[in-house]
C-alpha cells in the first residue's frame, strides 16, 4: 500500500457491487439459519423459535455427520500416505513420463465427478462387499482429492534449497527414509498441512461422486442433505443445513488456524509463495 | 528407481480406481455401435441439453468474472477494519456442497420464500424464480463468485498502483483506465479462473439436482439415463462428451497461462 490515497475514496460503482455481492452471499445463509429454528417458515419468525427441527434432524440424520468427518479424515490419511511420496518423486523427476503422469493425475478434477462415479460403478459395482461399504466412496474421494495434495506438496518439494539440504544429509550418510521423514517432510510441513486442509474440505462437502456411489447404509452429510431437501419439509432441510454449518465450519476454521500457526512458527519459507 | 517406488502407490491407486474404470467407461458405448459415441450431437434431446448447459455455464462464467473483478478491485486496494472478515464471509461458500446452494435458492425464491412474500405485498402476486433457469443461474453464480473473488482480490493486492495514478493525473477517462490498466492486469487471472468456473458449472450436479429445474442440464440428463432408464452406454457416452469438453477448456486455458486447478461444486 505505497500508492497515494487519491482516487481511493470514490469508487461508488465498485462499492455498490461489493455491497450487493455481500448481501447476495450472506442473506441466503441468514434465511437458512433462521428457517432452521423457526416453527413455521411460511409464517416467519412470528411463529416462534424452536429447536424441534434440529432435534428431529439429529435423530434422523445425526449419524451422517460423524461419518462424513471420519470419511474425510480417512481421505486425508490416504492422500498423505500415497500423495506425499508421489509429490517428491514428481518434484525430483524431469522425465516426460513424470509430466505425463502429473497430467493424468489431475484428470479426475477436470472430468465431472458424475463420469468418474459411473466408471467406478461399472468397474466394481458387482463386488457387493466393496460396493456397499464406505471404502467405495473413499476411493472415489481419494482419486478426486489426490491431485490437490500432490500439486501443493510437489511445488514445495521443488525448492532449490531443499535439494541442497537433501544432498547434505545424504553426504552425512543418512538413508533415504531418514532423509525423507527427518529432513524433507518437515521442511514442507506447511504445504502438507495446506494440502490436507484442501483434501478435507473437498471430501467433506463432496456430492457429485458421492450421490452415485452411496448406498442407503453409506450416506454422507451432503447425501443426507440432498435427501432431506427432496423429501422433508423445508424447516427440516434448513435445520439440517444448520447442523452442517455447526459441525463442519468449526472443524474447518480450527484446521485453518492450525495451518496458519504452523506456517508462522515454521519461519519464513524462502520458496515460492502460494 | 527410488523415484518410481515413491510414485508407485499413487500410480496403483490412480490406475485401479480411475484410469482402468474410465477405460471401461470409454469402451462401453462401442457395444451398442460406434454411433452411440456421437449421440450427444445426433439426438436433438441430448444436443439441446448440451447447448443449454453450455449457454448457462458461459453466461454464469462471464457474469461471475465481471462482478468478482469489481469486488476484487474494491477489496484488493483498501484496508479497513473487518476487511479480512468480509473476505472470509465472501469466500465461505467455497466449502458448501452444491446441494446447499440449490437449497438456498429454493428457500429464498421458492413458493414459501421471502421473495414470494415480498412480491405478494408489492404486486399482489407470489412470484417464484427458484424452479426455472433464473434459479439455476443465480445458484451457479452463487458458487462461482467466491472462487473468482478470492483470485481477483489476491491479484489486485499485488497490482501496481502507480500506473493508474499516473493515468489519472494525466486526465485519463475512467473507461480508458478500465481498458488500459485494469484489463491487462486482470486478464491472465480472468482466463485461468474463467476456465475453472466454466468447467465447474458444466459439471455441476448437486445444485441442479436439488433445484430439479425445468431447464435440463447435461449432468441431470446423464443421471436420468443412468438411474431412471438404466441406459448405461448412453450415460457413458454423454459423460465422455461432458468430460472431454471440461477437460479441453481447462487444458486450453492452462496452455495460455494460469496453472491453477479447480474443484467441483
Amino acid at each position: 500500500m505505497t500508492a497515494g490515497q487519491r482516487g481511493r475514496v470514490d469508487a461508488p460503482v465498485l462499492l455498490a457491487i461489493t455491497v450487493a455481492v455481500t448481501l447476495f452471499t450472506v442473506l441466503p445463509m441468514l434465511v437458512s439459519v433462521t428457517a432452521g429454528v423457526t416453527h413455521n417458515f411460511s409464517r416467519g419468525l412470528a411463529s416462534g423459535l424452536t429447536t424441534r427441527w434440529i432435534e428431529e434432524v439429529w435423530a434422523l440424520y445425526g449419524s451422517t455427520a460423524w461419518r462424513s468427518v471420519l470419511l474425510a479424515l480417512a481421505c486425508v490419511v490416504v492422500a498423505l500416505l500415497v500423495g506425499v511420496p508421489c509429490a517428491w518423486a514428481l518434484a525430483r523427476s524431469r522425465t516426460r513420463a513424470a509430466r505425463l503422469f502429473e497430467e493424468l493425475l489431475t484428470l479426475p478434477v477436470a472430468v465431472p465427478g458424475l463420469a468418474s462415479a459411473l466408471a467406478l460403478i461399472l468397474a466394481y459395482g458387482q463386488l457387493r462387499g466393496f460396493r456397499q461399504s464406505f471404502a467405495f466412496i473413499l476411493v472415489g474421494h481419494v482419486v478426486f482429492t489426490l491431485p490437490f495434495m500432490v500439486r501443493t506438496v510437489s511445488a514445495a518439494f521443488a525448492r532449490d534449497d531443499l535439494q541442497s539440504l537433501d544432498e547434505a544429509a545424504r553426504s552425512l550418510g543418512a538413508s533415504f527414509l531418514q532423509r525423507f521423514l527427518g529432513v524433507l517432510v518437515p521442511a514442507v510441513a506447511p504445504s502438507i498441512v495446506a494440502g490436507s486442509l484442501m483434501v478435507f474440505t473437498l471430501s467433506v462437502g463432496e456430492f457429485n461422486l458421492t450421490w452415485m456411489l452411496h448406498t442407503p447404509l453409506t450416506r454422507t452429510l451432503p447425501v443426507g442433505l440432498a435427501d432431506s431437501y427432496a423429501s422433508m419439509r423445508i424447516e427440516i432441510g434448513s435445520a439440517y443445513t444448520l447442523v452442517f454449518f455447526i459441525v463442519i465450519l468449526p472443524i474447518l476454521w480450527g484446521m485453518q488456524a492450525l495451518a496458519r500457526w504452523i506456517e508462522n512458527t515454521h519461519g519464513s519459507s524462502p520458496g515460492p509463495g502460494r | 528407481m527410488l523415484l518410481a517406488a515413491c510414485a508407485a502407490p499413487a500410480a496403483v491407486v490412480f490406475a485401479a480406481f480411475w484410469l482402468l474404470p474410465m477405460v471401461q467407461l470409454v469402451l462401453l458405448p462401442a457395444g451398442t455401435g460406434a454411433a452411440t459415441y456421437i449421440v450427444v450431437l445426433t439426438e436433438p434431446r441430448y444436443l439441446q441439453s448440451l447447448v443449454q448447459t453450455t449457454l448457462l455455464s458461459a453466461l454464469v462464467t462471464l457474469v461471475s468474472l465481471a462482478v468478482a473483478a469489481a469486488v476484487g478491485l474494491y477489496l484488493g486496494r483498501r484496508s479497513f477494519a473487518g476487511r479480512r472478515l468480509l473476505l472470509a464471509v465472501l469466500t465461505l461458500p467455497l466449502s458448501f456442497p452444491g446441494v446447499i446452494v440449490g437449497f438456498f435458492v429454493i428457500l429464498v425464491g421458492g413458493r414459501q420464500g421471502p421473495f414470494a412474500d415480498l412480491t405478494e405485498a408489492l404486486a399482489g402476486e407470489r412470484i417464484t424464480f427458484a424452479y426455472g433457469v433464473t434459479g439455476l443461474f443465480l445458484a451457479y453464480v452463487y458458487f462461482s463468485l467466491p472462487r473468482a473473488i478470492a483470485s481477483f482480490t489476491a491479484v489486485v493486492e499485488r497490482m501496481e498502483h502507480e500506473l493508474e495514478e499516473a493515468a489519472r493525473s494525466l486526465g485519463a477517462r475512467r473507461w480508458h483506465i478500465v481498458r488500459d490498466v485494469w484489463w491487462p492486469a486482470l486478464q491472465p487471472t480472468a482466463l485461468a479462473v474463467g476456465a475453472i468456473l466454466f468447467a465447474t458449472a458444466m459439471g455441476a450436479f448437486g445444485t441442479a439436482f436439488t433445484l430439479a429445474s425445468r431447464y435440463e442440464v447435461l449432468p441431470i440428463t446423464i443421471y436420468n439415463e443412468f438411474t431412471n432408464y438404466a441406459n448405461f452406454a448412453l450415460a457413458a457416452s454423454l459423460s465422455i462428451a461432458l468430460g472431454l469438453m471440461t477437460w479441453a477448456v481447462l487444458f486450453i486455458a492452462r496452455r495460455f497461462g494460469g496453472a491453477a486447478i479447480g474443484a467441483g461444486a
